[in-house]
């Protein structure tokens, strides 16, 4: 994954009604929480996984997120959820 | 207890329709003067408000052809205002370029396009109607303009043997869903059930195929396999339940709990002119008769399983039609007393023979 971005018709919601983050795609609703919403506002198919990492280590006080963002980047691109703009 | 919030509104914009699919989920009444009588643009909007406010995230604008509302691009416009996630469900024969182009200004989200089979011969005699080539030519319109696109097929005896082919047309088509619809017995399949049972071998030929393509295909291609109730021994949770996950509103306003609810002798049904949805979805006679697990009889009572709150009774239109009894166990369980109704349902008729969707009064003894 180089340049991750959502799905083609993928749209980052807020349900006010449920109070939570979801991500709507065809036919489906994805509950988010919060750190995944931070992941996935950053999956513009610009950054790279790098500038992601990057971002969030910065928003989270130096810690060390690699692992962790890259997990679940990788369990959303198995999903179908997200893609690869550099593909 | 409190009833659960909707995710999904299920628009019946018209039932009006180019195509004449024997196994069309609407009514077989779509003739009938009530149905004629079709919202106007701000009823809608309106609905769609209401819907929203009531917790629903996704909006199928279906039919009959959606297409043949003059104001969608209005509707699309009045979803996306409501927040709205919508979906037009088409056949495709009117997505041209520039209604296509409008639909997408307008922010419609995602576009379903029907195949009836993957050869154009046969996908032009099941639909009725000569529409192939506008199909393919739509799916390939729906990918130029960066629609996430979802290639939808109702599987039966006269298509399934075809499996493989209607898998690597939608992979062709740059689909990103291919829903594989298992024809479901309602409305306009009811009459030509005989016609459209598959057989069993047909149907573990299907999954396996699907199951292949899934391995070599990945997550590029989401294919949905719905499956074929009447081979199963255990019912679905029909519609995720009654008035649980879904409403449907008809193109004159009247809101069902499912598609076929109308087959349910002695529920009243109210309408969006009438009544805000919060109310129709809380409280009304339609909506709560069949909620939760309250209304169940034996053998649902004291499921074996305790799979009341799994497939909550399965469908309570099958059950009507298959016993008379709407608050039945579905017949599709091992449990019913009258399973053998479905064993017996499983045997197709050797002619084939469609009984096409019709607007004109249907011929005495269809059903």
């Amino acid at each position: 994954m180089t340049r991750p971005r959502l799905v083609t018709g993928a749209r980052l919601h807020f349900d006010a009604v449920r109070s939570e983050h979801v991500l709507l795609v065809p036919e489906g609703i994805v509950r988010l929480n919060p750190t995944a919403v931070a992941v996935l506002e950053l999956c513009d198919g610009e950054r790279d996984m790098d500038a992601i990492v990057g971002a969030l280590s910065e928003r989270y006080a130096g810690a060390d997120v690699s692992d962790d963002v890259r997990g679940m980047v990788d369990a959303m691109r198995d999903k179908g959820l997200v893609v690869d703009a550099g593909a | 207890m409190p009833a659960p919030r909707p995710l999904t509104l299920i628009a019946e914009l018209s039932y009006r329709c180019p195509l004449r699919c024997p196994y069309c989920s609407n009514p077989l009444e779509i003739g009938a003067a009530a149905y004629r009588d079709e919202l106007a643009t701000e009823d809608w909007s309106r609905a769609f408000r209401q819907a929203a406010e009531l917790g629903v995230l996704q909006l199928a604008l279906t039919g009959g052809e959606p297409m043949l509302r003059r104001d969608l691009p209005q509707l699309c416009a009045a979803a996306r205002d409501a927040g709205l996630y919508s979906s037009l469900i088409t056949a495709g024969t009117l997505f041209d370029e520039a209604r296509a182009a409008e639909l997408k200004r307008a922010g419609l989200d995602h576009v379903q396009i029907s195949i009836q089979s993957p050869d154009p011969a046969d996908n032009d005699r099941i639909a009725g109607n000569r529409s192939f080539e506008k199909k393919i030519a739509a799916a390939k319109l729906a990918k130029r303009l960066d629609f996430p696109l979802t290639i939808n097929c109702v599987l039966h005896r006269q298509n399934l043997d075809r499996i493989d082919q209607i898998l690597q047309l939608a992979l062709e088509l740059g689909a990103q869903r291919l829903e594989l619809a298992n024809t479901q017995y309602y409305g306009w399949a009811v009459p030509n059930q005989a016609a459209l049972m598959p057989t069993r071998a047909q149907l573990e030929y299907g999954e396996a195929a699907v199951q292949r393509f899934r391995e070599r295909v990945g997550p590029a291609l989401d294919v949905l396999w719905v499956l074929p109730d009447y081979y199963e021994d255990l019912p679905k949770p029909c519609m995720g339940g009654w008035a649980r996950t879904a409403l449907v509103v008809a193109p004159n306003g009247d809101v069902f709990p499912c598609q076929a609810a109308s087959t349910i002798p002695g529920l009243t049904f109210d309408n969006v002119r009438a009544h805000p949805l919060e109310w129709i979805w809380n409280e009304s006679e339609a909506f709560t008769r069949f909620r939760g697990t309250d209304w169940m009889q034996e053998p649902c009572r004291t499921c074996p399983l305790g799979r009341q709150e799994q497939d909550f009774g399965g469908c309570r239109c099958q059950a009507m039609r298959l016993t008379g009894d709407a608050a039945a166990t579905d017949p599709v369980c091992r449990f019913s007393p009258e399973h053998h109704r479905v064993l017996k349902a499983r045997e197709a008729a050797p002619d084939g023979e469609f009984v096409y969707r019709t607007m004109r009064p249907i011929a005495d003894g269809v059903r």
